[in-house]
């Protein structure tokens, strides 16, 4: 589809935690126009009270993300010719997510979950050693490496199906990150990670539906590191008996 | 919802079931060649404490199984939690576990 129509027919969620409705706004379509242009176009040139986030438009901060047409996208690097139906674009605060106003949904209870998951650093130094040093080539560094580049822009979050559906679920960006802490070897919360990870919301709670991996705007893979801590919490279980 | 020890307790049960459900249905194909009748199956299997342990083990793996699988969808999808939810896991648990081990001691007791 592509739209050579002059004007965008974009409907916007408009409201507050206590509801709200889509509003309809003709935006001038433009060449290689992102989502986020769009939305900035009708807060300077329709309504300037219409609340909406963003920082980098680069792709780099992760604070722009928005459903779109009702998938989940970085609005800074979704361009227009991609996502509309036609013409027409409904753009709507992230799911999952409670809405503080309009665009901007409340990001407390996602980050608040990187917390429980004990997606937190557990430093083994200080400024006073060496610095550490990292093997590269390590399987645990490289499996470390393919989950760092989260942006936290909660894409994952809200394409996540168990999270919609179980509120106490950490969800896969919370996951993943705990997978890259468990993986680098500068971090000494490995049992306090498995622990988090272990819990009522914890990581078996996933179905592998894969919704993470397919809408992550840095083609991450949450899903594999989820199964990988699954599959250590079970090692663990091995281990200690061994060592028993 | 889905702590670590129901998920070991749902792949452990699932574990087990694998083996016995092929088992069962070999067993439901060799049966029937040549048609046999009830009397001549409860024949075999009454007094058999092979077949109570077979189907006994197979019982209580479906039971927790079960229940496990249960609670999940029923959290998911209805939304059901806390004490309600762990008293329908149970119920069920125990509901199935109840009628599998009176049809396992049906066919099983001499
Ligand atoms: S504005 Fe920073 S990622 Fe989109």
């Amino acid at each position: 589809m592509t739209t050579k129509a002059e004007v965008l027919e974009v409907s916007v969620w408009r409201g507050s935690a206590d509801g709200g409705a889509l509003e309809t706004f003709e935006v001038p379509a433009r060449e290689s126009q992102t989502v986020l242009d769009v939305v900035s176009w009708i807060q300077q040139f329709a309504d300037p009270t219409l609340t909406y986030r963003y920082a980098c438009r680069v792709g780099m901060c992760g604070s722009c993300a928005m459903m779109v047409n009702g998938t989940p996208r970085w609005t800074c690097r979704t361009h227009v010719q991609k996502v509309a139906e036609g013409n027409s674009l409904r753009i709507e605060p992230l799911r999952n997510l409670p809405v503080i106003k309009d665009l901007a949904a409340d990001m407390d209870p996602f980050f608040d979950k990187w917390v429980e998951a004990e997606a937190v650093h557990h430093p083994t130094g200080t400024r006073h050693d060496p610095i550490a040093h990292v093997d590269a080539d390590s399987g645990a560094r490289q499996a470390a490496d393919a989950g760092i580049e989260c942006i936290n822009c909660a894409v994952c979050y809200a394409a996540c199906d168990t999270v919609a559906g179980n509120a106490d679920y950490l969800g896969p960006a919370a996951l993943q990150r705990a997978w890259t802490l468990l993986n680098d070897t500068r971090d000494g919360g490995g049992a306090s990670i498995l622990d988090a990870v272990s819990g009522g919301g914890g990581c078996h709670n996933c179905h592998s539906m894969g919704s993470c991996t397919q809408y992550c705007p840095n083609e991450l893979d949450p899903m594999s590191a989820i199964a990988g801590l699954k599959r250590e919490t079970v090692r663990r279980v091995f281990r200690r008996r061994r060592d028993a | 919802m889905l702590d670590f020890r129901l998920y070991m307790a749902q792949r452990l049960t699932a574990l087990i079931m694998a083996p016995l459900v092929l088992g069962h249905i070999a067993v439901m194909i060799y049966a029937i060649q040549g048609g046999l009748s009830s009397a001549e199956i409860l024949g075999r299997t009454q007094g058999s404490l092979f077949w109570l342990l077979f189907y006994g083990l197979f019982v209580l793996a479906v039971s927790i199984h079960a229940a496990i699988g249960i609670r999940v969808i029923v959290h998911e999808w209805a939304g059901l939690k806390g004490a309600a939810l762990s008293a329908l896991t149970w119920a069920t648990g125990l509901g199935l576990l109840a009628m599998g081990a009176r049809a396992v001691w049906a066919v099983t007791a001499a």
